[in-house]
């Protein structure tokens, strides 16, 4: 699926980490292009492989970490890159932000100095420049008296106004790719939805395309063009973001979408829980990993993992039984 | 002065003050009569009654103690007991010694320190890390006077390259003055940087695991540049800490590692002091010892601040 | 390397292996535990061994056979006034290991106590306690045992009392350090609502878990009292002749460096090999007591 107009093409990747209890295959099989401009939302549960997609992307996953098949960025490809040219990429085509904004800035560093480090580094800018460049920068992304709180230390700002720092920090030198690392779960719910603003904004002004990794099916709602749902390290279902909230094809989306608070429930509500735990990545089952967990599963869906099957216009399951999810559906409306 | 300093400024005079008046105690009141133990039991007692006016050891304890401090501010530490000569001119002539040893020491310390703990956390668990790793864990078991003589057999006796002892002065070049405080420093410091490249290391490796690591090599930094501009300065703040502390063994290990050396320093000044009972020197010896002690400390607190930008320091 | 990534993909797993296996079925495979074990084992060993069989009388001297190379009948040879460097070198670890426990012991009781004590009073009681110990450190075991010597003269007592005191301040702020730990957690608050005291909570509470750190750092200290006796008797301010000890030993072996040079090499490397044992079972300990603290090293 070589196709020149994407910005980004991931597949087949694979991604095997060495944690304490032994080789962990964190990702498999993860497949899928960006356009230009294009945003994309990664949802599903802490440890399903989400986040290493996106530092595999990133090229920052440990020394130890095996990466196989491909990843590539205007049809150059970047996985198994020596790290000396992927820092030229880091920062400068594709940026990120973390979803810690009380650690992820250097408390020894003022932050005009580690706003300004990206720019420096990849555009040569003189200190001048850099400092010119990076008021301007704080002040876009709604920092207030830029000019004056350049000189001042991380630990001076609250975690929204640290955020805003990190996001102008990976937008500095104006990348094509933005990945979004859960970037507000860390933060206060009233300050959640002014940063998601700032970056659907910011996204949209710059052309940039953008992955949004989030546990939450609302943020990806309504900040995402397409989405995909990860589970055990691979993606068990992908589509438009419309698309997948009208029909939702795979048990486990189902699930995560009955398992969300909602807003106005009657008291006394029961909220539904998946039942079972998230499996191991040390040792996943041969077949669907969530078979053990889904009400539908059938011998079948234990002996081999299932295909990607076409349930839409681009919208694809990994899940043999769609017929039977799908009939019963529970959609965003019948919820 | 910011609260911060004055507090510490606080810390370390009642320190000070705690540290002399132990030393009083322990030193000139437990003893007794100083001037008895001078002469000897035989000592007919007139002679020692002579002597302890003399010493002006007649006087109440608590007049003596204000006058050893009020000598202590001014600069007049009082005359040995023996020689009859001041103390401070005694200290002053051994302190040539002791003082560039206890730096030359403390700078091959750090750099050595520095060196290997930064070399195995950027190494961690590669063949390199575990190898110095297991060097420091010998280099800690070391008795610094034993390493110091196995220098010695090393280099004086089998190469004759340096001599086994003694101090060349520093009126013949500075160079000579270097080349014999050469080993004895070398000893020092080898024991010392066994454990603070231990220190070094985990502090390095701790900064590593940081998110802000991962942000600036999101940026596009390097590995090497991450080292140097992010991850040095935050491990620093662990390593100064013991850096201070080791700065009192290292003081206490000039004091062996001179008779090692047969090096004329504080060292020496104080063993001379107490096989000949000059209690004084060795009262305003241990006195100077401790107060250098608790003032590196100190330089070290205030250090902090400079270092790290959230201890407040705007108006030091 | 381990990195963030690593741990939030352990979920929480039903197996663990390790723990399964009890305290000396992990303790036998840990490398630096067996080697520490081994090494400190065999100081023990000989110092036991001295107090009913040495070769030749370590007090025995004989002018006559004095500086023999090693034979079959002195291992390691003799020293300057001809006693058997073996006999000598296996007495010595008894005053090692004696100058060690007592010193501390005394820096463990008195330590323990008063980290405990500021621990639970919290408050003035704990600002005193910390304030002391800080100033304490003003003093190394060399500086204390001085200022012993030069009033009370030299000897094993002053030597004890001057490792003794240097050890108490380590000691009392790593006793309150995790005391203050144990006292934040939730079921020291259960036994305080229940009306339990503060010295009753102390006794069955906070002890018995710090323990396990307070058991590694005491074997760390030994270790660090092992070097101190063995600068004290080198100078001549510790374990008086004819009591062998191993500093002293070095002493006597440095005036005869240029004849006999490996008279200074035996004592040295019995004082490393003691420390390495105590220092590699200390970081053995630390590893198999609590996994917690091994994992951020």
């Amino acid at each position: 699926m070589a196709d020149p107009a994407s910005l980004i093409e991931v597949d087949n990747l694979g991604v095997r980490l060495n944690t304490s209890r032994g080789p962990a295959q964190a990702v498999r099989g993860v497949s899928f292009a960006l356009k230009r401009g294009e945003t994309l939302g990664l949802v599903g549960e802490s440890g399903c492989g989400k986040s290493v997609t996106a530092l595999s992307l990133m090229g920052l996953l440990p020394e130890s970490a095996v990466v196989t098949g491909s990843v590539k960025l205007d049809g150059n490809e970047l996985a198994r890159l020596p790290d000396a040219d992927y820092c030229k990429l880091r920062g400068n085509r594709i940026s990120m932000i973390f979803q810690e904004p009380m650690t992820a800035l250097n408390p020894m560093h003022t932050i005009g100095h580690q706003v300004a480090e990206p720019l420096r580094r990849h555009k040569r800018y003189s200190a001048a420049q850099a400092r010119k460049e990076v008021i301007a920068l704080l002040d876009r992304v709604g920092l207030p008296d830029p000019a004056k709180r350049i000189d001042a230390y991380p630990h001076q700002f609250s975690g929204g106004q640290r955020q805003r720092v990190t996001i102008a920090m990976a937008l500095a030198c104006e990348p094509d790719l933005l990945i979004a690392d859960e970037p507000t779960t860390a933060l206060d719910v009233t300050i959640q939805g002014q940063i998601l603003d700032l970056i659907a904004d910011l996204v949209e002004e710059r052309g940039m395309s953008m992955i949004l990794i989030s546990h939450d099916l609302g943020v990806i709602a309504e900040n995402v063009q397409r989405m995909m749902v990860m589970y055990g390290g691979t993606v068990v279902e992908s589509g438009p973001t419309d698309e997948v909230f009208r029909r939702m094809g795979h048990p486990y989306t189902q699930g995560l979408f009955r398992a969300r608070p909602k807003l106005g429930a009657r008291k006394g509500t029961r909220l539904t829980t998946i039942s079972g735990t998230v499996p191991e990545l040390a040792d996943l089952p041969v077949g669907c990993a969530f078979a053990d967990r889904c009400p539908l599963a059938i011998d079948q869906c234990r002996a081999a993992m299932p295909p990607m099957i076409k349930v839409g216009a681009g919208h694809v399951v990994r899940c043999t039984r769609t017929d039977v999810s799908m009939a019963a559906n529970v959609g965003a409306l019948s919820a | 002065m910011s609260v911060f300093v004055l507090r510490r400024v606080l810390t370390l005079l009642a320190t000070l003050v705690g540290a002399s008046v132990i030393i009083f105690l322990v030193l000139d009141a437990l003893p007794g009569n100083a001037a008895q133990m001078l002469m000897g039991a035989d000592a007919s007692a007139d002679a020692v009654r002579a002597l302890t006016v003399k010493f002006g050891l007649d006087q109440p304890l608590a007049v003596r103690y204000l006058q050893w401090i009020k000598g202590l501010v001014v600069g007049d530490l009082g005359n040995s007991y023996v020689y009859g000569t001041p103390v401070a001119s005694l200290i002053a002539e051994r302190l040539v010694l002791t003082i560039p040893l206890a730096i030359m020491s403390m700078l091959i310390t750090v750099v050595l320190a520095l060196s290997a703990g930064i070399y195995t956390a950027a190494n961690h668990n590669k063949l390199g890390d575990v190898g110095v790793m297991s060097l420091t864990q010998i280099g800690i078991a070391l008795p610094n006077f034993w390493f110091a003589i196995l220098l010695v057999l090393l280099f004086a006796v089998r190469l004759q390259w340096l001599s086994a002892g003694g101090f060349a002065g520093w009126d013949d070049g500075i160079w000579l003055g270097v080349k014999s405080l050469l080993l004895p420093s070398i000893s020092l410091a080898v024991v010392q940087a066994a454990i603070l490249a231990r220190v070094t290391r985990s502090a390095v490796l701790e900064v590593l695991r940081e998110d802000f690591v991962r942000t600036a090599r999101a940026k596009g930094l390097g590995k090497r540049e991450v080292l140097w501009s992010h991850v040095l300065r935050n491990a620093m703040i662990p390593v100064m800490t013991v850096m201070g502390l080791q700065f009192a063994n290292l003081l206490a290990g000039t004091i062996v590692i001179e008779n090692v050396f047969y090096l004329p320093g504080l060292g020496r000044l104080i063993f001379q002091s107490i096989a000949n009972r000059d209690l004084i020197v060795v009262r305003n010896c241990v006195m100077l010892l401790a107060a250098m002690v608790v003032i590196v400390n100190f330089v070290v607190d205030v250090l902090y601040a400079f270092i790290d930008p959230r201890i407040k320091v705007h108006d030091l | 390397m381990s990195s963030p990534l690593t741990t939030s993909i352990d979920a929480p797993v039903a197996t663990r292996p390790l723990a399964a296996r009890g305290f000396w079925g992990r303790a036998l495979r840990h490398r630096s535990f067996v080697l520490g074990g081994a090494l400190s084992l065999l100081v023990v060993v000989s110092a036991l061994l001295s107090l009913v069989w040495t070769p030749w009388s370590p007090y025995e001297i004989d002018i006559a056979s004095k500086l023999r190379p090693p034979s079959s009948a002195h291992w390691l040879g003799t020293d300057s006034f001809g006693r058997d460097i073996v006999s000598l070198l296996l007495a010595g670890a008894r005053s090692t290991i004696l100058v060690g426990i007592i010193a501390v012991s005394i820096g463990l009781s008195f330590g323990v106590c008063l980290g405990l004590m500021a621990s639970a009073k919290r408050g003035w009681t704990e600002e005193i306690i910390m304030r002391f110990s800080d100033f304490t450190f003003a003093f190394p075991a060399v500086l204390s045992a001085i200022m012993l010597a030069a009033v009370a003269g030299p000897g094993m007592v002053t030597s004890i009392i001057a490792i003794g005191i240097f050890q108490i301040p380590t000691l009392t702020r790593l006793t309150r350090g995790s005391a203050n730990a144990i006292w934040a957690r939730e079921f020291v608050l259960a036994a305080r609502a229940s009306g339990k005291g503060a010295f009753r909570i102390t006794i069955e509470h906070v002890l018995p878990n710090i323990l396990s750190i307070l058991i590694v750092q005491a074997t760390i200290q030994f270790a660090l009292a092992i070097l101190a006796e063995a600068a004290l008797s080198y100078l001549g301010l510790g374990t008086q002749p004819p009591q062998p000890s191993w500093g002293r030993m070095l002493n006597d072996a440095q005036t005869m460096l240029f004849q006999s040079p490996m008279l200074a090499v035996y004592p040295g490397a019995a004082i490393a090999i003691a420390v390495l044992g105590l220092n590699l079972l200390g970081d053995g300990l630390r590893d198999l007591l609590d996994p917690r603290l091994a994992r951020e090293r």
